[in-house]
Formats: structure tokens, sequence, C-alpha cells
């Protein structure tokens, strides 16, 4: 068996992933999980007279709490096998990324703990407050 | 509104299992697009009328992160000048990082990881 033979062979036997079903889960879930967080505001808003800026907070403050107590029950990560970015992408994917990486690095002490903490987090708020802090500078040089 | 959500929450899902699926790259580097990609368009004051038009259903996401940072360090700038800047660039984003320190922070310490 020469190599391209070999080439074609593994491609033949790589089990192949369905992307346009991932892609349609990913549309559901997330929207799910979008539809759910305005049901929250909205009850929160309508039945216990929030403003809508507060509402929104809090419900991103317990999207934030399921997504952490699901990833510290062991949960998590068969969801996201099945809901792929739906899971990953909404706050639920943030507050898995510090829990999943502080209760890993949890059996080797106190501060391989703390410094291994933010060791997935970390590139969302890097990038993030990068990006921020010199688009806000730009805007501010532009328009005063 | 909560039809929008949905649309809106699940259209950003799919783009990003669209670039996780069809570039070699990880979901924590889709993440950190996102939240870039966020930025971005707060800049171009379309993540405000993003959340006029789905609510929750775009401050749900990643994306909103790097919008309340931008918005952040706009307000601090409008509030106190270019101090403003440094002292508000995390100001709107405390609630969404806070918490998730603290509700990691407690459930690391109650569960066990699993083996």
């Amino acid at each position: 068996m020469n190599k391209e033979e070999y080439k074609k062979l593994v491609k033949k036997l790589t089990p192949k992933e369905d992307k346009l079903k991932n892609v349609v889960v990913a549309f559901l879930i997330g929207g799910l999980v979008g539809f759910l967080a305005e049901l929250l505001t909205e009850i929160l808003i309508n039945c216990y007279s929030f403003e809508r800026d507060v509402a929104s907070i809090w419900v991103c403050i317990t999207v934030i709490f399921f997504g952490s107590i699901s990833t510290a029950l062991n949960f998590f990560d068969n969801l996201v096998a099945k809901a792929k970015m739906g899971l990953i992408l909404p706050t639920t994917g943030f507050a898995h990324s510090i829990t999943s990486s502080a209760l890993d690095y949890k059996k080797d002490g106190v501060i391989s703990l703390g410094s291994n903490f933010f060791r997935l987090a970390g590139s969302v708020i890097l990038y993030g407050m990068v990006s921020a802090f010199f688009l806000a500078l730009l805007k501010v040089i532009i328009y005063g | 509104m909560l039809i929008k959500a949905f649309l809106i929450a699940g259209l950003f899902c799919m783009i990003a299992q669209i670039i996780l699926d069809n570039f070699k790259i990880t979901p924590g580097h889709v993440t950190s697009l996102f939240t870039v990609i966020g930025a971005i368009l707060s800049f171009f004051g379309i993540y405000d009328n993003l959340i006029k038009y789905a609510g929750s259903g775009a401050t749900v996401l990643i994306s909103n992160f790097g919008h309340m940072l931008y918005t952040g360090a706009i307000e601090g700038f409008k509030n106190e000048g270019l101090i403003g800047l440094f002292t508000g660039l995390l100001s709107k984003s405390s609630a969404a990082i806070t918490s998730a320190v603290i509700f990691a922070f407690i459930f690391t310490i109650v569960f066990k990881p699993k083996s």
C-alpha cells in the first residue's frame, strides 16, 4: 500500500462529523438559552417591577450560576457534547471554563488552584479588555 | 421579544458552530473571538440596537462581555475624562466576572472533581 492509498483509507475510515446537524443543534440550543433568558427577564420586569438593565444583569448572574453548578456536578461536559456551541457561546461557557479549571487543579493545592483559575477564561478577559480599551480610545480620539 | 431573543441567540451560536467546524480552532478561540466581535459591534453602535431588538437574547451571549467592557470605558470617559477609560473599563462587566469567580470558588470548595 503506498502513501496515496493509505491517505484515502484514513479519510474513508475517519468518522465524519455531521456539520449540518451540529449547526442546527447549536442554533436550537443557543436559541433556547436566549429564549429562557428573555423569559426570565420579562418575568422580573413584569412581576417584580425591575428595571430592564438591572433585570438583565440578574439574569446574567443566574445563567452563570447554572453554568457553574452544572460543571461542578459533572454534567455540563455531557451537555456540551450534544449542544456544542449552543452552550459555550452563552455566558454559561465562561462560567464553565473557570469552574472546570478550578476543579481540575484543586488536588494540586491552594496556590496551583489560584494560579490556574483563569487558565481558560483568561484569553476571553485579556482580548476582550485589550480590544475594548483600544476601541474606546479610538472612539474618544475621533469624537472627543 | 421572546421569539427575537431565540433567533438572535440561536444565530450567534450557529455562526460560532460554523466557525468551530470549519477551522482548526478550539472553543476557547471562538469565545475570545466573539468577545472581540462584541466590542467591535459595540464600537459601531450595532450591539445597542441588538439589545433593544432581542433583549436578553443578546445580553446572555459572551459577546455582551465585549460590549459591556466597551460601554463601561466610554461611560467612564464621559464622567471622569481620560482616567475614566481605566476606571470604567471593568465597571459594567464586574457583575459577570465577580459572579463567575465567586460561584466557581464556592463550588470548587464544596464539590469533588471527577476522577
